[in-house]
């Protein structure tokens, strides 16, 4: 990995000390895969409103991504040429839209995660400490945005119900790998994760929902995306987002 | 008006700043760069050469690579043929950074302005977001994301049109 900050972005001040570039990477792809998500929703979303926020979302996490790949090397060549194993996202953020119900429990789970990250991160002088002061406050509005979805979805019809209880279920077993301990970041873990399971549990409960109590990794996993072992959708996410790129070297606009 | 704390500038770098500060935003044009508050401060570098750093509003905007380019057409207009705009993340942008005179042209424009935040807190949820047409408190949430990550979509109850709000940060 080249230690060098991209030429044009120098997002890192001479006074703030190098960041680990494995939790970088890690929280870099994680933005950048679920903003990929997201944006497949563009001419897909059940409504215009929701088409909107969905693009807004994706493209707060897509400026988060360059940030944070820009501490670790070029972004276009992180994001464009690196092979599905050198990706180090979750497995969470990678897995595919599915119905709406999917896609806001996909985000609920993040975004109640990421907002509590970055709230740690934000406090002292650490090297991530400037986009966590910023990108926190984004975050904020992601979560706001999934929990009023579970809400409605959950206390709404049967059968927006069935579907929200269905998809909460479905991704549980993928939360688990969000509480794995990263490379360097400073970041109290166990606070993390009970502050995370005390918000979901709320809202779930608020939502008339039923808290998943399945394992929150699965048994049968080869290993995680941490360790840049992915589910089989993310090869064809990442076929798809890198194909341009790599059929058009150096095309632009 | 420009508001950055820089307090030694040079009468060059003053009369820069002024005309980078106003530079129209690329999204709401009647908003110069500084009553958006995102100009954080120009320094000259070395004869004709010049740099300029520059905050965004919000993490992934993509207007700021059109800021950017707007600041060095202006200063190479100048006679500055090294500008170097960079972008710096702390201390984060708020709503707060829009000026005064900045409020008034987005309620003129049809935008309702971000209430005022403070230094820490949010909002309160009681103080009611006016409508820019008819200036009623009676309005509701349309939607969370507008036409730009910055904005809300709401309705007025008393005269009923849409309106977009600039969301607190």
């Amino acid at each position: 990995m080249n230690p060098t900050p991209a030429s044009t972005q120098a997002p890192a001040r001479a006074s703030v000390p190098a960041a680990p570039p494995g939790a970088a990477l890690a929280l870099g792809d994680d933005a950048l895969v679920l903003s990929h998500r997201l944006g497949e929703w563009a001419g897909h979303a059940p409504v215009l409103e929701e088409e909107v926020a969905l693009a807004n979302i994706a493209l707060d996490l897509l400026g988060q991504a360059r940030f944070l790949l820009s501490l670790v090397g070029d972004e276009d060549e992180l994001a464009y040429l690196r092979e599905e194993r050198a990706f180090r996202n979750v497995q969470l953020v990678e897995q595919p839209n599915g119905d709406f119900a999917h896609t806001i429990a996909r985000q609920l789970y993040f975004s109640t995660y990421q907002e509590l990250l970055y709230g740690q991160l934000t406090a002292g002088d650490g090297p991530f400490a400037p986009l966590a002061a910023k990108a926190v406050k984004e975050v904020a509005y992601h979560r706001d945005h999934a929990e009023h979805w579970t809400l409605r979805l959950g206390d709404g019809t049967e059968e927006s119900h069935r579907r929200m209880q269905t998809a909460l279920d479905a991704l549980w077993r993928f939360t688990g790998e969000l509480f794995d301990p990263l490379d360097r970041l400073d970041v109290d873990v166990s606070a993390l994760r009970d502050g995370w399971l005390a918000l979901i549990t709320r809202t779930v409960g608020q939502a008339t929902l039923t808290l998943p109590t399945g394992p929150q990794s699965g048994a049968w996993t080869a290993g995680a995306g941490r360790q840049g072992i992915h589910t089989e959708p993310f090869g064809r996410m990442l076929a798809e987002m890198q194909h341009l790129h790599r059929s058009h070297p150096g095309a632009t606009w | 008006m420009v508001t950055v704390p820089t307090p030694d500038l040079t009468a060059l770098e003053q009369r820069l700043l002024e005309l980078a500060g106003a530079v129209p935003d690329p999204e709401l044009p009647v908003l110069t760069l500084a009553e958006l508050g995102v100009l954080r401060g120009l320094q000259l570098t070395g004869p004709g050469r010049v740099e300029v750093e520059l905050t965004p509003t919000y993490t992934g905007c993509p207007a700021i690579e059109a800021m950017s380019a707007d600041i060095e057409r202006v200063l190479h207009g100048q006679g500055i043929p090294e500008v170097e705009v960079r972008t710096v993340l702390a201390p984060a942008w708020s709503t707060d950074d829009i000026t005064a005179e900045g409020r008034r042209k987005l309620a003129e424009f049809g935008v309702a302005p971000p209430r005022v935040t403070g230094p820490d807190g949010p909002v309160p949820v009681a103080l009611g977001i006016r409508c820019p047409h008819c200036g009623s408190t009676d309005t509701t949430l349309l939607s969370r994301f507008s036409s730009t990550a910055c904005k809300a979509l709401r309705r007025c109850e008393a005269c009923r049109e849409p309106f977009d709000h600039f969301k607190e940060l």
